[in-house]
């Protein structure tokens, strides 16, 4: 009905004047702006406003009670004298350089093992992903900090093998290894996204290395690696950016202290103590714009450095 | 044994099982498998074991879960969920999950609402200034939450919204999780012009061509955005941790915390049982929608 109608109608009404025209394009604007109003709202108010204003109360010494008093870069400089926070930069880095590229080792080696048509690799995938789900909650900071505790059964468990750590959580030696084992935990989500990757690379390429007589390795590095690159650089940036953000669970484990000794004093950690702690929000600000920064500068170095390493087949896009 | 697992393992994606050419006998495509299921369940058994122990332990006595890899007790009860539910300070367990379920209720209507419409102006409308306040949104996806929180607080408490669950939703219904807006964009580009176009000839406005062609038509997405969105709500701890300060207005996750608090470890059965109560509701959601999560994350990335 639609299809014999609308030419006919269109025929009667004759070509649209010009005037009539853009006053169309008027009112298509006009709803156009209407339907993005509610995310135009937030995002002025709820993003680029608070940028905004944070970005002014790093400049002040603000409580909250009175009002901001204009500081100049004095928030900065304190940072980098403020021992606590040059920890809470440390133990942040050590997380994300030794935490992401392990989970993102074990995400795409499991990924390749259960990338095969064999029956259970459903199952073996949903199981594996239950951890993403839940890693982050409370509930498991909870239940981590029991197992890693004193006398916890990983204790326990390594103590039958003969290695001897006595509890994790109290050992600030430990409690790194501790909070990474616990996000490695959660190589699912990736995992999930690198079997979408291999399942891209065809299958033509593997046979023809295999004439060529190449081994696994070398079908690994001159096919995998290559044709999966893409999406080892959206889980490499991803994951770096998730990773900064920590916070649930280093506060948990730790009853919001960052300790012991400082070991799990995370950027996320400090910056809530500070503002929300001791209400000192131009501290905290600045805190907040030089984690800005950092993720900034991340984002555009794994950008840059991604024409030499990030390739794309010719087809895609 | 490596070398062979790890043939296992590169020829696996070139072909099916039925014909491959490597394992011609019937012996050596057994093998293979068994090697398969052996190394999984292996990988299952140490990647389980926290969340097995976790509901192990949430049946055994207190005396019985700290100092103890072990699963099976023979003190199985379960008395620590009825303490579970008793709750913490003067507020009940049932009024926690009641507070979890309104805000993770209310984020799927916010999220769902708002970036629906925001992706049909993002789509389907032309008007200035589209591509850059796309642009800008893209650049929200990689914007640390941190860097707002401060300001934001200060809105909300300045409008005397703190301790109210406005500051909590408010962002759901602006769409301001730029995540499910991209997600529906994704989506509605894919969906075929044609059928918007033959309704606006037909005279439909955008509204009607919204709400009658394109929110049917969005379904799959809309189930992805609500499954996610009440994941991440439910699980929410640093946004009310910030907000709230009654109790009563509690969520899970902060209802936890106050009970870790307040006992200590001298009471870990209750706690742990309160842990798996809080997480029930998230599984039952996996159990029952784990194809779309699964499909979530493998297409557009979401993260769990």
């Amino acid at each position: 009905m639609t299809q014999t109608s609308a030419p006919a109608r269109r025929a009667k009404s004759g070509p649209p004047l010009r005037n009539e025209k853009s006053k169309q394009r008027r009112a298509e604007a006009r709803t156009g702006y209407a339907f993005l109003l509610p995310w135009l709202l937030g995002f002025i108010v709820l993003t680029a406003g608070p940028m905004i204003s944070s970005l002014y109360l790093s400049f002040t010494n603000y409580n909250l009670f009175e009002a901001p008093k204009w500081i100049g870069f004095d928030n900065y400089a304190n940072l980098f004298q403020d021992d606590r926070f040059i920890q809470s930069v440390k133990v942040t880095l050590t997380y994300v350089v030794f935490g992401t590229p392990t989970k993102l080792l074990a995400a795409l080696a499991i990924a390749m093992l259960l990338n095969s048509k064999r029956r259970g690799q459903g199952f073996y995938r949903s199981a594996f992903y239950v951890p993403s789900l839940i890693g982050a909650s409370v509930s498991i900071a909870i239940v981590w900090k029991a197992m890693f505790g004193d006398a916890g059964p990983v204790d326990q468990i390594l103590s039958f093998f003969g290695i001897g750590i006595g509890g994790w959580v109290g050992n600030p030696n430990m409690t790194m290894p501790m909070m990474i084992l616990l996000t490695v935990w959660q190589f699912g989500a990736p995992m999930i996204i690198f079997l979408a990757g291999l399942k891209q690379v065809p299958a033509e390429l593997y046979e023809a290395a295999e004439m060529d007589g190449a081994g696994w390795a070398k079908k690994f590095t001159s096919i995998t690696l290559p044709m999966l690159s893409p999406v080892i650089f959206f889980n490499l940036l991803m994951e770096t950016i998730h990773a900064f953000q920590i916070f649930a669970s280093a506060f948990i484990i730790s009853n919001g202290s960052g300790g012991p000794a400082g070991s799990t004093m995370f950027y996320t950690l400090y910056l809530y103590l500070r503002g929300f702690g001791d209400f000192r929000m131009g501290y905290a600000s600045a805190m907040a714009w030089l984690l800005l920064i950092a993720i900034g500068i991340i984002t555009l170095i794994f950008f840059k450095t991604s024409n030499n390493w990030v390739h794309y087949s010719g087809d895609e896009k | 044994m490596t070398t062979t697992a790890l043939k296992t393992k590169t020829t696996a994606p070139e072909t099916s099982i039925d014909r491959d050419p490597k394992s011609r006998t019937i012996l050596g495509r057994s093998l293979k498998s068994l090697l398969f299921h052996g190394v999984s369940l292996a990988l299952i058994v140490v990647v389980m074991y926290p969340a097995v122990w976790m509901v192990a332990s949430s049946f055994k006595p207190s005396s019985e879960i700290v100092g103890n890899a072990a699963i099976w007790s023979s003190n199985f009860s379960f008395d620590n969920f009825v303490k579970a539910m008793d709750g913490i300070g003067g507020v009940s367990t049932l009024q926690f999950f009641g507070n979890s379920l309104f805000l993770a209720v209310g984020s799927v209507i916010g999220v769902v609402l708002s970036s629906t419409v925001t992706a049909y102006a993002f789509t389907r409308i032309n008007f200035p200034g589209r591509q850059l306040f796309f642009t800008l949104m893209i650049v929200t996806l990689l914007l640390p939450f941190h860097v707002v929180i401060i300001p934001q607080y200060i809105i909300f408490q300045q409008l005397g919204l703190v301790d109210t669950y406005v500051p909590l939703l408010l962002g759901k219904f602006l769409g301001a999780e730029a995540f499910f807006v991209f997600l529906m964009v994704q989506f509605m580009r894919n969906l075929p012009r044609e059928l918007d176009e033959a309704a606006r000839i037909d005279g439909a406005g955008h509204v009607r061509i919204f709400v009658s062609i394109m929110l049917p038509l969005m379904k799959p997405s809309i189930i992805t955005a609500s499954i996610f969105s009440f994941i991440w709500s439910w699980n929410d701890f640093l946004g009310p941790l910030l907000y709230l300060n009654s109790p009563d207005k509690y969520p899970l996750p902060l209802a936890l915390r106050l009970f870790v608090d307040q006992t200590q470890s001298s009471d870990y059965g209750a706690m742990i049982a309160m842990s798996v109560l809080a997480l029930l509701p998230v599984l039952l959601f996996f159990l029952i929608f784990q194809r779309h999560i699964v499909e979530g994350v493998s297409t557009q990335g979401l993260k769990g």
